[in-house]
């Protein structure tokens, strides 16, 4: 195949994507007098209309998406986003509403955001939500910070937290930065937290406990009630990195199992897009004691309507700019909306279903290090293919050939060579069987022809990139000469 | 294959212990697990570190993660060759690619930790 040039390297001087009719009144050659103007932006590429088409149309190409591929990229919950939701978010009433317009003429957004705020409460068992958070990442810290302001208040300020090692990767950061210490609980031989483990650790210095459940193994910790119980008999406070709730939504509530603080990502369980069709959302859930402490400003209603309250004296504070990413609420709600209770279980039931076809399809195939059953994702490892001298990396670029975007590499730790695999509820049985087929593929010429597998992918745009230079010696900016 | 005068701790770390200072790396099982090291975080100078206080941080194309110091004592000099050549840890984990040398507290630290012969039998129980 042929790699696309930079657009820098189609630019020729001169060029251009479209001319203007000549001018047929009379020119004003006063009416921009004193502006700031230039004729050109120097190093602007330079291209004709076609050229700028065809150069993103075979960049959009070269892209692999849930539009385009099964994407069981594991933990991320890759789902297919109805296109309804875009929809709804693109309607003019949404789109063009700014976000310093006085109250009264807004009531219609207020009421979305206190609606989603409700509704997501609903859903988890928590009592109040803020929606402010941008992403995942930053509902933990937000989460974090109201523990930290609860406990403060409360006199007795705490400095340890504790988070298991089938947690997710960004609870350690998220923990650290809130300036907490970060200790680990080892998981036990079934891949949930070990009791004995947590009752040794959770003393009287640890703020709270940080769990992701299901876990990155995708293993529900079923011990939850007795987690919250040990933790909150000695002061501490439950988190719940609630990004795996697509195995549970409808199903479980997590504010009704103990847990005192809660994060969702909207990108994830409430379909709306990810990454480069974000951006994220990741609202905070809390149980009353706590909700003094959430960022201002609160959506209030009352008789008057909805109004915004920014006088929350034991708030963490302002945490986003405006409220949050809007639209992507917008799509949130639409999905809810549009599935009803009803279809928010079954939402749970086929993600659940979905990834125990796959295990069990595969179960003899790739090595499950964890028999454990799991809900919503399965973690496999390449310890059957490594005899062969394949590794985890060859078997994920090789189902790039096979047209399926990578699973998840070498996450979480506990499991060497962990391939995690999520494919969620929106993939059809016939897509599920391809894939399984691929992988049964994969792991015979792992046995009978490694090379093949070693150099994979062999059908793409670029083949086996050096990941190790790249990181090594980055090169983050375009630095060519610009054409004069 | 692992040098028999060091100690060596189940999180896979060496010590090398050189009067009252102790030289500090991570094992060739540890470098061949984490696959091409692309980065590594060093403590400053000065640090006081107690057992089992993350000394810094090492990124591989695989993962990142912490390094722990399996005695306690004071950062003394942090091996700075490494931030331009990270792939030491690599080629020679247990000589160039020392990562942080100790004003050592105390000696008998140590006998918490592994013997050669014990880390390599240690090694046999774990799943590659």
């Amino acid at each position: 195949m042929i790699r696309e040039p930079l657009i820098f390297e189609i630019s020729a001087r001169g060029k251009r994507a479209f001319v203007l009719p000549k001018l047929d009144v009379p020119e004003d050659k006063d009416l921009l007098k004193g502006l700031p103007l230039r004729d050109e932006i120097r190093g602007f590429p330079e291209v004709s209309e076609v050229e700028v088409v065809r150069h993103f149309t075979r960049l959009s190409q070269t892209n692999y998406c849930v539009d385009t591929t099964f994407y069981p990229l594991g933990s991320c919950t890759m789902k297919y986003s109805p296109k309804v939701n875009e929809k709804v978010a693109a309607m003019e009433s949404f789109l063009f509403s700014h976000p310093y317009a006085p109250e009264e003429l807004v009531q219609g957004n207020l009421e979305i955001l206190k609606t989603t705020e409700d509704m997501l409460g609903e859903i988890t068992g928590m009592d109040a939500f803020t929606l402010q958070p941008s992403a995942g990442a930053q509902g933990e810290l937000v989460g974090m910070m109201i523990i930290r302001a609860f406990l403060e208040k409360r006199g007795d300020a705490r400095q340890v937290v504790l988070i298991p090692d089938s947690a997710h990767g960004t609870n350690p950061s998220s923990a650290h930065i809130c300036g907490y210490r970060v200790e680990e609980i080892k998981s036990n031989e079934k891949g949930t937290i070990d009791l004995a483990s947590l009752d040794r650790a959770m003393t009287e210095r640890v703020a709270a406990l940080m769990i992701t459940n299901p876990n990155t193994l995708g293993i529900f910790e079923s011990d939850i009630l007795k987690i919250a119980e040990i933790v909150h008999a000695r002061g501490g406070l439950l988190y719940m990195d609630g990004a795996n709730l697509n195995a549970l939504v409808g199903r479980f509530r997590p504010g009704d199992m103990g847990v005192d603080v809660i994060h969702l990502n909207l990108h994830k369980t409430f379909s709306t897009p990810h990454g480069g069709g974000g951006p994220g959302a990741g609202p905070v859930g809390v149980k009353k004691e706590l909700a003094a402490h959430l960022p201002i400003p609160v959506i209030v209603k009352s008789e008057q309507g909805y109004a915004l309250n920014f006088d929350l004296p034991l708030s963490v504070g302002r945490v986003r700019s405006f409220f949050g990413n809007f639209l992507v609420i917008v799509k949130a709600l639409a999905y809810v909306l549009s599935l009803g209770p009803e279809g928010l279980k079954e939402v749970a039931d086929v993600a659940v279903l979905n990834a125990n076809y796959i295990r069990k399809s595969l179960e003899n195939v790739y090595h499950l290090k964890y028999t454990t059953s799991t809900l919503h994702e399965c973690v496999f490892s390449d310890k059957f293919q490594k005899e062969h001298g394949v590794q985890n990396i060859d078997i994920a670029k090789r189902l790039i050939d096979f047209g399926v975007h990578p699973p998840t590499m070498s996450f979480p730790l506990i499991v060497p060579g962990a391939l995690m695999i999520e494919p969620t509820e929106t993939e059809s049985k016939r897509d599920l069987d391809t894939f399984i087929e691929a992988m049964k593929k994969i792991a015979r010429e792992a046995a009978e022809m490694p090379a093949v597998v070693k150099t994979a992918p062999h059908t793409s745009y670029v083949r086996r990139l050096d990941e190790t230079t790249a990181a090594r010696n980055p090169i983050l900016r375009w630095e060519g000469k610009i054409k004069e | 294959m692992y040098p028999t005068d060091f100690f060596y701790s189940k999180d896979h770390e060496w010590v090398k212990i050189e009067g009252d200072e102790a030289i500090i790396g991570i094992t060739d099982f540890a470098q061949k697990q984490l696959g091409d090291v692309v980065y590594v975080e060093l403590p400053p100078v000065g640090t006081e570190l107690d057992v089992h206080q993350t000394i810094g941080v090492v990124e591989s194309v695989k993962a990142v993660s912490d390094i722990y110091s399996p005695v306690a004592g004071r950062v003394i000099a942090v091996n700075e060759n490494l931030n331009d050549s990270p792939e030491m840890l690599n080629s020679d984990p247990h000589g160039k690619g020392w990562i942080i040398r100790l004003k050592i507290k105390d000696k008998a630290d140590t006998e918490k930790l592994m013997t050669a012969t014990d880390y390599e039998k240690f090694l046999e129980g774990i799943e590659p």
